[in-house]
């Protein structure tokens, strides 16, 4: 069994997994233990992991940096992370843990709170209480309990009511490590009453290590909040990504995620919505740019409890060589939650004869007075348009270029920081070109 | 004036059926030429045989354009060479902004020709001048390729990026369909202006109207996939009156 050796490591190093954390972090592990103990890691045998056997990532010699060795990295020399154009507020997680030594102090507006999980639940112990580990749920998911189990530290964004950051934040996730590592890392958003506030989330390889990350994020967007969410994978071949989003939306709540995998290895993306408060909006989407072998799952689900309330999906793979990509969008619209609009589409374009998609929309819905629609497609680059581009001088491969980025575009249009989306769609094009930077380099502010 | 474009016994077939069953023609600099016919009888074949269009196969015979072997050249070359097809159904291209794609086409014209990629200023100068001769929305050209644009603001569109690339021989596929007749006098007014002794244009069309504005040198008669008429341009206003009927029942006993 693969989750021996973790259920072993996890029972001797209890104690300097808790030495290392806070009473916070540590109070929630024994329930998770036990949950993963039941659960194990996701196989492809579940519906939701058909396609991405989560366990074979983790059959594998993987440290844990669990008493916390510092890592020598100065993220600002390694990344040159100066962010000419791009206007943000920079934070850092070295694997899963934050980067105390930050250049600057921001000047938040007051109350607001961004940096280490470890602080916020000490110096907020309500606040994190109330929220960490309420939103996700490990009960039914092996990644998520074991994330629990093992994380020590992340990030948190804490904006309190009526409050409005206006400048965007900016995380950098950096992996980093000399053997094989097991990274487990917590983002804890928490957006009050009528608050709003914008984070971009980056993901950066260092080493030509093998990395194991999971990731669970928690956003609870209270009522009225607004909420942006851009996630930029650029990890390595290496790297296996298994990230889980979960976002509980009160009344009048707007949430925009858009996840950008520009380069990874293994990638499985959970976007896990529930709409709880009348009039929320959820904008979720997600784009993937794949070759070589590379994996990218991503899997939606949106669950509609109350009425009137308003879901977008918009996925979009572009595989090339031999990689593959898998969507699972699921909507239930519950019983009662009537006048629910929900929208998903998902369209990918397979460019090469051994790129695999795998595309499953699933609508479960109890309430008859609702709209609810989907719309999936799966083919390669339109000849028509490639001829018509053609025939105006451009030369093929160019056109191709043309045609793959313009596929892109609206998925990449749902970036609401007009800096972001024009670098996001110069960073396509030079990925479509191969002279992407694969790692080491923040690409987003170079 | 020499051959712009010199067709002998040009043969096609698509997916095995012959469509073009020996062409001959010759257009020189400085000429206009229409071709008119019944529908089916390979017009829009031909367009796009000297446009590249890997659909189609040519089986026999030559294409001489500028003194250079067309069919061996790929497509693009042929653009870049001089030959421009407006299309008669233009493809949207959700995505591809109209200015991208035009300074995309128009770089890759000068690099063919060893020139520096075009300045921005320049660039939007020259969009600008081509816009207006053409009487189009500035909106039009801040939109995505074709995408929800009108029959008529396509066949403008065409016309529009003829402008901006300049080409030596313009095949102008059914311009005129879907236009009404103000936007038909734009349209013809522009092909006019642009011209010259040093160009030559071919007008594929149905219909006499679109002569009326864009006077042809020479008139053709395509059937059954051969030039079965050749004249002066009161050959269309012959057809116009009396039809293709008698024309054909003469090409057929022969």
């Amino acid at each position: 069994m693969i989750e021996q050796q973790y259920i072993d490591l996890f029972e001797t190093y209890r104690e300097e997994i808790d030495k290392n954390a806070t009473p916070g972090l540590n109070k929630e592990r024994d329930a998770a233990f036990e949950s993963f103990k039941k659960l194990g890691f996701p196989t492809s045998e579940p519906e939701d992991y058909k396609h991405s056997d989560i366990s074979r990532a983790f059959d594998t010699e993987l440290g844990l940096n669990l008493r916390n060795i510092p890592i020598p990295v100065n993220p600002y020399d390694a990344f040159k992370c100066d962010v000419p154009n791009l206007n943000t507020h920079v934070f850092f997680l070295i694997n899963d843990r934050y980067y105390d030594k930050p250049r600057s102090n921001p000047s938040l507006p007051e109350g607001v709170f961004a940096g280490s999980l470890q602080t916020f639940s000490e110096k907020y112990p309500r606040v994190f209480n109330a929220y960490y580990n309420k939103i996700a749920d490990y009960s039914n998911n092996g990644v998520a309990a074991y994330n629990t189990m093992f994380a020590q530290d992340g990030f948190v964004v804490y904006v309190p009511e009526n409050t409005v950051v206006e400048k965007p934040l900016q995380l950098i996730n950096i992996l980093r490590g000399g053997v094989d590592l097991n990274v487990n890392r917590r983002i804890l958003l928490i957006v009050g009453k009528n608050a709003r506030v914008k984070l971009l989330v980056c993901d950066h390889t260092v080493d030509d290590v093998h990395f194991v990350v999971t990731q669970v994020i928690e956003i609870a967007a209270e009522e009225n909040a607004q909420i942006d969410l851009y996630e930029l994978e650029e990890n390595s071949e290496k790297a296996t990504r298994i990230s889980l989003l979960y976002c509980n939306q009160q009344e009048r709540s707007k949430v925009t995620a858009a996840g950008i995998t520009l380069h990874n290895g293994y990638t499985r993306n959970d976007y896990r919505f529930k709409l709880l408060g009348e009039y929320a909006e959820t904008h979720v989407g997600g784009l993937a740019i794949s070759d070589k072998k590379q994996h990218t799952d991503n899997f939606a689900f949106l669950d509609h409890a109350v009425p009137h309330c308003t879901s977008n999906e918009l996925f979009k793979y572009v595989l090339q060589e031999k990689s593959t990509g898998v969507f699972c969008g699921r909507i239930l619209v519950e019983k009662g939650a009537q006048k629910s609009r929900a929208y998903q589409s998902n369209h990918n374009l397979c460019v090469s004869d051994d790129a695999h998609m795998y595309a499953k929309p699933q609508l479960e819905i109890y309430a008859d007075d609702v709209k609810c629609s989907h719309g999936l497609t799966t083919g390669q680059l339109d000849v028509d348009a490639l001829f018509y581009l053609r025939a105006r001088g451009i030369p093929e491969e160019e056109a191709r270029m043309l045609l793959m980025v313009a596929f892109t575009k609206d998925v990449v249009d749902m970036v609401r920081i007009d800096i972001l989306r024009e670098r996001l769609e110069y960073l396509i094009d030079k990925r479509f070109r191969g002279d992407l930077l694969r790692c080491g380099n923040c690409n987003v502010c170079k | 004036m020499e051959n712009l474009l010199e067709i002998k016994n040009l043969h096609v077939s698509v997916e095995g059926k012959e469509i073009l069953k020996g062409i001959d023609l010759e257009v020189k600099k400085g000429e206009i030429h229409a071709i008119m016919g019944p529908n089916g009888s390979g017009k829009s074949t031909l367009a796009l045989v000297l446009a590249g269009d890997p659909r189609f196969e040519v089986t026999k015979g030559s294409i001489l354009f500028d003194g250079k072997n067309l069919l061996e050249m790929k497509l693009e070359d042929r653009a870049r060479e001089g030959v421009f097809l407006s299309f008669q159904y233009p493809v949207e291209i959700p995505g591809v902004s109209m200015v991208n794609f035009m300074r995309a086409a128009v770089n890759e014209h000068r690099k063919y020709k060893g020139e520096e990629p075009i300045s921005a200023s320049d660039f939007l100068k020259l969009m600008r001048d081509k816009r207006e001769m053409l009487g189009m929305d500035s909106q039009l050209v801040n939109r995505s390729v074709n995408e929800g644009f009108s029959g008529g603001e396509k066949k403008k569109n065409e016309i529009f990026q003829m402008a901006m690339l300049n080409p030596k021989l313009a095949i102008l596929d059914e311009t005129d369909s879907g236009l009404d007749i103000d936007a038909l006098r734009i349209v013809a007014s522009g092909v006019n202006k642009l011209h010259t002794d040093d160009n030559a244009v071919i007008v594929i069309t149905h219909y006499q109207r679109l002569l009326d504005y864009i006077k042809p040198d020479v008139v053709h008669v395509l059937y059954d996939g051969r030039i079965i008429k050749t004249a002066g341009p009161e050959l269309a206003l012959e057809l116009e009156e009396k039809g293709y009927e008698s024309l054909i029942n003469t090409a057929n006993t022969k």
